[in-house]
């Protein structure tokens, strides 16, 4: 019943981390006709991690795995069901009003979509002004000498000329950028960028996550990066953990993922990836046969069973894998792996 | 090989009418695509690779002005044919399309066996019964269990709903298949399987394909030819082997090194910059604003220069004149 990531790699220097998510689930009710109970959708199922201050992560999965809903949760956009997030010793849970806010301020969210997440009717100004006027800076010379510098720092040289647009106004790739700004705008200690670059095209996307990358850096950020795509974490992150069916079922530094997959399903992540080589064309990829599990009702015993081509019977098809750790830093939840 | 290309795109022009005056969305562009080839179109947003499907299919929308210049089928300029002879000789019967976007492309009240047997009632006329049978026969080459003819699109997952629209375009036995970002919605794993089957298909069927898409990485995964579209234009053309391994236009090499991937210690680089204005490209080349490596000739139309092989380029570094003085 334990997760992968509850033997994760202690903080270096012995210190308490950032972020602590301890046994965190969470679920939603189904509803039919808006109140007979339908089922249960566990998209977080028992997910424990760290994160330290300055470190940046990413979190790898497909759709529906739940990596959305874990980034919501750690938002407090969800209540969780069960389980623990503490931010810098804080319990999540416990925060309310004004210090539920507080908390907000110290975590910037980057959505995927950013025409979705601009208001269109708003100009660039007023919607960075926003989350200022929201929490308390009304002086308008000092909300304009942040914005400003926002703009900036995110490449949006001068910011008088973007500050005035409207979202329609601007590239996608622009208009990451002023989701990024409004992000940094607070001066937070943590990002969850969830898919922030799926959206835009293959050239953007690179600036994009060099942009995220370098605010990281300069910040001593802790970044939170969700992505479907394991060849976007190289270069950008410490550490990925690989999510499946609600759960995180492997994580480690990223080379040493990257070289040494332990996990059957991250495995078939890397088989179906490829750089781009004229060989490929006659190649046929290993792909796992199936869908990925349904969360309402999940396979029992490891949930990537039915798919996975080294599954043993009576074995993986009843019981939870637990959680080991063959090679160092590198826990995973594998039945087949010593 | 004998005899003219299935496919040739000859100087083929389109633009659309916008509030702010014409955007110039396809401009000269020359391609052939032979028997049982795969060809890329490769580009990012706004390159006007979407356009030149549409412009293959006709199926434009009502606010671009006719295209000029041939699309020949056979030798067989198709793009002067009427709209009621296109659509009986062309399309769907010799070029199919696989829209973009196209797991949503399908009517959400309609079975999805009726709607893959429909090009057959329409455009061969089979009977409903004929039409279904062929098109069980479809889903099972594309991986779909017959059992889901007889399903709604929404019972079925993305990658799925995806096949079915393959199926769509594969049933009536076109010639050519259109296929418009075809997994760029879809997870690792099934743009994956959906990629083997199209490998699978182009073998056994020798179907050929033109692949439009953003992602460099799928299209090697079935291309045999590439050819890389800026503001409009081709720049390169090649074959996949010359185009992944040795690119020869500047845009092409700043786009391959801004890949993310597995294999390279170094991180991908970013281009500067962003593509011209359609509605006022510049005159010279497209690029010039952007490449590291412009000189004077730039702000020229670069000459189409052809390298050895079917390597065409549309740069200044390439042209024998470069160097001689205008």
């Amino acid at each position: 019943m334990t997760s992968a990531a509850q033997t994760s790699p202690a903080p270096a220097s012995g210190q308490s981390s950032l972020l602590d998510v301890h046994r965190l689930r969470t679920h939603f009710e189904l509803r039919q006709w808006g109140f007979l109970r339908a089922g249960t959708v566990h998209a977080v199922d028992d997910v424990s991690f760290q994160l330290n201050a300055g470190e940046a992560v990413a979190i790898v999965g497909e759709s529906g795995c739940g990596k959305s809903s874990l980034a919501r949760t750690l938002l407090g956009l969800y209540r969780p069901t069960s389980g623990t997030v503490r931010f810098a010793g804080e319990s999540l849970s416990d925060l309310r009003g004004g210090a539920l806010k507080a908390y907000r301020a110290r975590v910037g969210y980057v959505q995927q979509d950013p025409y979705g997440a601009l208001p269109p009717f708003l100009d660039i100004r007023r919607i960075l002004a926003e989350p200022l006027i929201v929490h308390g800076i009304r002086n308008r010379q000092e909300q304009e000498r942040r914005i400003d510098a926002a703009l900036e720092e995110v490449g949006l040289t001068p910011a008088t000329d973007t500050r005035g647009k409207f979202p329609h106004q601007l590239s996608g790739g622009q208009q990451q950028r002023v989701v990024i700004a409004r992000a940094l705008l607070l001066r937070p200690s943590m990002l969850i960028a969830d898919e922030p670059v799926s959206m835009l095209d293959a050239s953007v996307r690179v600036e994009i996550l060099n942009l995220l990358h370098r605010v990281q850096q300069d910040h001593r950020l802790a970044l939170i990066y969700i992505t479907h795509d394991l060849s976007t974490v190289r270069h950008y992150v410490d550490r990925a953990m690989v999510m499946y069916g609600g759960k995180i079922v492997e994580q480690a530094p990223v080379e040493e993922l990257l070289r040494h997959p332990l996990h059957p399903y991250t495995e078939a992540l890397l088989g179906a990836l490829g750089d781009p080589d004229p060989q490929n064309a006659g190649r046929f990829r290993a792909v796992p046969g199936g869908e990925p599990p349904s969360l309402v009702t999940p396979p029992a015993g490891c949930r990537f069973h039915p798919r996975c081509p080294i599954a043993q019977k009576g074995l993986c098809d009843s019981r939870e894998p637990s959680t080991r750790t063959p090679r160092p830093n590198h826990p995973v939840d594998c039945w087949m792996r010593e | 090989m004998a005899g003219p290309p299935l496919l040739e795109i000859d100087d083929l022009r389109l633009g659309y009418a916008t509030e702010r005056g014409t955007v110039q969305a396809v401009d000269g562009v020359n391609l052939e695509l032979r028997r049982n080839e795969a060809l890329a179109v490769l580009g990012e947003s706004g390159c006007g690779k979407s356009s030149l499907a549409k412009a293959l299919l006709r199926t434009l929308p009502r606010n671009a002005y006719p295209p000029t210049g041939q699309v020949r089928l056979d030798g067989r300029d198709v793009l002067g044919l009427s709209e009621e002879r296109f659509r009986r000789e062309v399309r769907w019967v010799r070029i199919a399309l696989v829209m973009q976007a196209a797991m949503n492309a399908l009517n959400p009240v309609v079975r999805v066996g009726d709607q893959v047997a429909e090009p057959l009632r329409i455009h061969r006329g089979f009977s409903r019964r004929a039409a279904l049978q062929r098109a069980a026969e479809a889903f099972a080459e594309v991986g779909i269990a017959g059992a889901f003819l007889r399903r709604y699109p929404h019972e079925l997952s993305g990658g799925m709903r995806q096949r079915a629209v393959l199926a769509m375009a594969l049933v009536t036995e076109p010639d050519v298949v259109v296929l418009d970002e075809p997994t760029s919605a879809l997870d690792v794993l099934t743009q994956a399987a959906i990629m083997n089957v199209l490998k699978r298909i182009k073998q056994e069927r020798g179907i050929s394909f033109v692949l439009i898409t953003h992602d460099i990485a799928t299209s090697s995964e079935i291309a045999d030819r590439v050819a890389l579209m800026y503001a409009g234009q081709v720049v390169e053309e090649a074959s996949a082997q010359a185009f992944f391994t040795e690119p020869a236009h500047p845009y092409s090499q700043r786009l391959m090194a801004s890949v993310p991937r597995l294999d390279q210690d170094q991180p991908p680089a970013a281009i500067p910059g962003r593509p011209p204005n359609l509605l006022d490209p510049p005159h010279g080349c497209r690029f010039a604003d952007r490449c590291p490596e412009r000189f004077d000739r730039c702000s020229e139309p670069p000459p189409a220069t052809t390298l050895k092989g079917r390597h065409n380029v549309r740069c200044w570094l390439h042209s024998k004149s470069r160097g001689a003085t205008t």
